[in-house]
C-alpha cells in the first residue's frame, strides 16, 4: 500500500514527482502549466466580466474525509466557489494548499484530487496554483485542505446584507440541514439510513439565473452555523430584525428524524448548498418561482421576513414567537 | 415524523387550549394566585417553552418549573471531583454529552479536555465498558449521571464488567433518585406547589404507583404526562378536571409509553446495583435527606471514589441566585437579580442556567429578547 511520505513535502525530486504525476494531471489548465511560482491571470479576463474583483478563502478539515454526497475534494472547491458566487461574481480561479500527514494513504489522497479536478471541470473553474506540505504523522488528521478563490462582479450589481430593509422577504433555496445532519449520523453512527445526503454542490449556476432579478438585496450561503447564523448575520449588518415561520421551513423527513431523535434543530445545521436571500417583498414571490424552476432550488420557500424590530425570532406552529438565540458554539466541529 | 406531529397538531392544540379555557373558568384560582402545576421534568419544562405552551394557557393556570434535570441540580464540587479523576495519566473518563460544559470551581470537564485530559462522550454507558475492554492498560471511568431514565442502562452495564471480569472500569455515581426530592419540596412551607405533571421517563421504570405518596399524604393531584404539546395539554386538563372536582390522584396521560407497573426488569437491575440511603447534595436545594444513591457491596470494586479518592469539595453557589426559589415555585427566572448579564448559557452562574434543559436556559434560549421588548 503506497502512502504519503515525508520527503514528499520536503522540496526535492519527490515532490517534484508528486506534484507532477498527481496535481498537475489532475488539475492541467494552461494558467497552471506555466509552473511559475504565481498564477498569471491576464487582467482582460477580469475587465470583461465586471468591475470588482471577489477574493475568499477558506480551509476544509471535515472528518469523515468523504460522506454521502461528497467528499472533501468537492467540499473544498464548493465551498470556496459559493463564497464567491453570492456576491454575484462568477467564481473563475482557485488556489489550492494541502496540509498532508504522513502515512495517509495515496489512494485516498488521488481519490480526494480527483473528486477536485472533476468539480472544479463542471464548473468552469480553474485550479491555477498550489502548494504540499507533510507533516509527521499525528500533527495532522490525515488531510487538510485550504482554497482560495477569485471571481469578478459585473458592474451595477450589488447585493449586500447591510441593504436589507423591513418588508424584505427571506427566501432559501432548498431543505435545510441535510450536510449537518448528514455528517452527525456518520459520525456518532447513528445508524439511520435514509434519505441523508449532504447538499453539497455548486451553486454558480443557480445564482446566475438570478442576476437579473430586481429586488434582490442579499444573498449568503448558509454554511456552518446554518440559517440561524445567516439570519443573525443579517440582522447585525442591516440593524433590522429577522422573522422566520416555523411551518414554512423546508425539512427533508430523515433531517427531522435526525432533530426529534438528538433534540437538535436543523435551523443551527450547516448546509454546503443552500442560499439564503433576501429580497423586496413584491419580488418574494417572482424569486421563488424563479429558484424553483432550477433543479438546485426546487424545494426553496419564503421562509420569514426582515422587521424594524431587533433581534431574531421564530413563529411556532401555535403562533407563539420565541427567541433564536445563536448557539453558544457549533454543535460538531470538523463539519467542512 | 407522523408519531411526532399527531401529537402537535395546531388545530388539536388549540381547540384543547380553547376547552381548558372554559374548564379553567370554573376553577377558584385568578391570574394572582394561579392554579400552579409544577412539570418535574426538565424534557417538559424545555417542550414548554419551545412551544410556548405556557403563554397558551388560560391567565389563572402556570406552570412551576421543578427540579427534574440531572444536570441542573448536579453540585459544582461533584464536578471538581471528576475533573481531578479525569486529569489523572492513564485514565479515559467517558461522559454524556450535556455534562461536558458543567461549571464546577475549577472550569468544566471542556476545559479539562483542552487541557489534555482525555475526556470522551459516550451515549451509553455500555460504549465506556467497551473502551475499557480494547484499551486493557488504561482506567475507564463512567461518569454516571442521571435519575431512574439512565440508572438501569448504568446497572446492566455493571452487572456485564462484573460478569466478564471487567477490573479496569469504574464509575462515578451522580445517580439520584426523584421521588424523595419531591417529598423534600412538599415539605417546605409555602411551597405553592398545588399540581404536578411527572415525567415520562422516569416513570416509565418507576411506574405509577410510585406517586401515590403525592396524591394520599399531600393530597395533590399528579398526572404522569409525555413530551409532546398535545401530552402536556392533556395532562394540565386531566389536572384542572381533579381540582375542579376537589380530587387528588395519580393518573397516566402517557398510557402509550409507560406502563402503571413500571419495568420490574429495570427495577430488579437497579436493586442489585444501586441501594438508596443517606443524604445527598443537591444544587440550588441543598442537602436532602435519603437520596444518596450508592454501589451495593458486590459492586464497590467499580466506585470511582473508592478507588481514586479524589478530594471532597463543597462548592457554594451565589447566596443571589435564586435558583432555589424557581424551583419551588417562589419565583420566576425573570425575577431572579442574576439572569441575563451574570447568569447565562455562556456563562452559567446558576445551578437552572447550566444544561439546556434548566429553567432558566430554557427561558434565556426562547424569550429573552422577547421579555426584554
Amino acid at each position: 500500500m503506497s502512502t504519503v511520505t515525508l520527503a514528499q513535502g520536503s522540496g526535492g525530486r519527490a515532490m517534484q514527482k508528486l506534484i507532477a504525476t498527481l496535481f498537475m494531471a489532475a488539475f492541467d489548465n494552461p494558467l497552471l502549466a506555466t509552473q511559475e511560482d504565481q498564477a498569471r491571470i491576464p487582467l482582460h479576463l477580469l475587465n470583461e466580466s465586471g468591475d470588482r474583483l471577489a477574493f475568499s478563502t477558506d480551509s476544509y478539515v471535515i472528518d469523515p474525509l468523504s460522506f454521502p454526497g461528497g467528499d472533501i475534494g468537492k467540499l473544498a472547491v464548493c465551498g470556496t466557489a459559493n463564497d464567491i458566487a453570492v456576491g454575484g461574481a462568477t467564481p473563475r480561479w482557485l488556489s489550492c494548499g494541502f496540509i498532508l500527514e504522513e502515512g495517509l494513504e495515496m489512494a485516498t489522497l488521488e481519490s480526494v484530487v480527483r473528486s477536485m479536478a472533476a468539480t472544479a471541470r463542471e464548473a468552469g473553474i480553474a485550479i491555477v496554483t498550489g502548494d504540499t506540505k507533510v507533516v509527521p504523522r499525528g500533527a495532522a488528521d490525515k488531510l487538510f485542505i485550504n482554497t482560495a478563490g477569485i471571481g469578478v462582479i459585473p458592474a451595477g450589481l450589488e447585493w449586500g446584507a447591510a441593504r436589507l430593509q423591513p418588508g424584505d422577504r427571506l427566501l432559501v433555496s432548498g431543505t435545510l440541514g441535510d450536510h449537518g445532519a448528514t455528517i452527525l449520523n456518520l459520525r456518532e453512527q447513528l445508524g439511520l439510513e435514509g434519505e441523508l445526503v449532504s447538499d453539497c454542490a455548486l451553486l454558480a449556476p443557480l445564482i446566475s439565473s438570478l442576476r437579473d432579478m430586481p429586488g434582490i438585496r442579499a444573498m449568503r450561503d448558509a454554511t456552518r452555523g446554518g440559517v440561524n447564523a445567516v439570519a443573525h448575520e443579517f440582522a447585525a449588518a442591516s440593524g433590522c430584525g429577522i422573522e422566520l415561520e416555523e411551518r414554512a421551513l423546508p425539512l427533508k423527513p430523515a433531517v427531522r428524524g435526525v432533530c426529534e431523535l438528538l433534540g437538535l434543530d436543523a435551523l443551527n445545521f450547516a448546509n454546503e448548498g443552500k442560499l439564503v436571500i433576501g429580497v423586496a417583498a413584491n419580488q418574494a414571490q417572482r424569486l421563488l418561482e424563479r429558484l424553483r424552476a432550477h433543479p438546485l432550488g426546487r424545494d426553496a420557500a419564503i421562509v420569514g421576513e426582515v422587521v424594524a424590530r431587533r433581534g431574531v425570532r421564530l413563529s411556532g406552529f401555535y403562533g407563539v414567537q420565541r427567541t433564536l438565540d445563536l448557539p453558544h458554539s457549533e454543535p460538531l466541529p470538523r463539519i467542512c | 415524523m407522523r408519531f411526532v406531529d399527531e401529537y402537535r397538531a395546531p388545530e388539536r392544540v388549540m381547540q384543547l387550549i380553547e376547552q381548558l379555557n372554559a374548564r379553567a373558568r370554573h376553577l377558584p384560582h385568578d391570574a394572582r394566585r394561579p392554579l400552579r402545576i409544577m412539570e418535574v421534568c426538565g424534557g417538559h419544562t424545555h417542550a414548554i417553552f419551545k412551544f410556548g405552551l405556557d403563554r397558551l394557557l388560560p391567565d389563572n393556570i402556570e406552570f412551576i418549573h421543578g427540579p427534574g434535570c440531572p444536570v441542573c441540580v448536579l453540585p459544582m464540587g461533584r464536578i471538581d471531583a471528576c475533573i481531578e479523576i479525569a486529569s489523572r495519566d492513564g485514565v479515559i473518563f467517558c461522559t454524556f454529552g450535556d455534562a461536558m460544559r458543567v461549571p464546577g470551581k475549577e472550569g468544566s470537564l471542556l476545559d479539562a479536555k483542552a487541557r489534555g485530559a482525555d475526556v470522551r462522550v459516550v451515549y451509553s454507558p455500555m460504549d465506556a465498558l467497551a473502551l475499557a475492554r480494547d484499551n486493557p492498560q488504561r482506567e475507564v471511568v463512567f461518569f454516571g449521571l442521571g435519575f431512574e431514565t439512565t440508572m438501569p442502562a448504568t446497572a446492566v452495564t455493571l452487572r456485564q464488567a462484573r460478569l466478564q471480569g471487567v477490573n479496569n472500569f469504574f464509575m462515578f455515581c451522580q445517580h439520584i433518585t426523584l421521588l424523595p426530592t419531591l417529598k423534600s419540596l412538599l415539605d417546605r412551607p409555602e411551597n405553592g406547589i398545588d399540581a404536578f405533571l411527572a415525567p415520562g421517563h422516569v416513570s416509565m421504570v418507576i411506574g405509577t404507583g410510585a406517586y401515590d405518596f403525592i396524591a394520599e399524604t399531600y393530597r395533590r393531584p399528579l398526572v404522569v404526562a409525555g413530551f409532546e404539546p398535545l401530552d402536556l395539554l392533556q395532562g394540565v386538563m386531566m389536572l384542572v378536571e381533579q381540582v375542579g372536582a376537589g380530587a387528588s390522584r395519580v393518573e397516566n396521560q402517557y398510557r402509550r409509553v409507560v406502563p402503571d407497573a413500571g419495568n420490574s426488569l429495570a427495577r430488579q437491575a437497579m436493586a442489585e446495583v444501586f441501594a438508596i440511603n443517606g443524604e445527598s447534595e443537591w444544587r440550588g436545594l441543598g442537602t436532602i435527606a435519603d437520596s444518596g444513591v450508592h454501589l451495593t457491596a458486590p459492586y464497590q470494586a467499580f466506585d470511582a471514589e473508592r478507588h481514586f479518592q479524589p478530594r471532597r469539595r463543597r462548592v457554594c453557589d451565589s447566596p443571589e441566585a435564586r435558583c432555589g426559589d424557581v424551583l419551588t415555585g417562589r419565583c420566576k427566572p425573570a425575577d431572579c437579580p442574576l439572569l441575563g448579564r451574570r447568569c447565562n448559557p455562556n456563562n452559567a452562574f446558576g445551578a437552572l442556567m447550566v444544561s439546556s434543559e434548566g429553567a432558566c436556559s430554557a427561558w434565556y434560549q426562547y424569550r429573552f429578547q422577547e421579555e426584554e421588548a
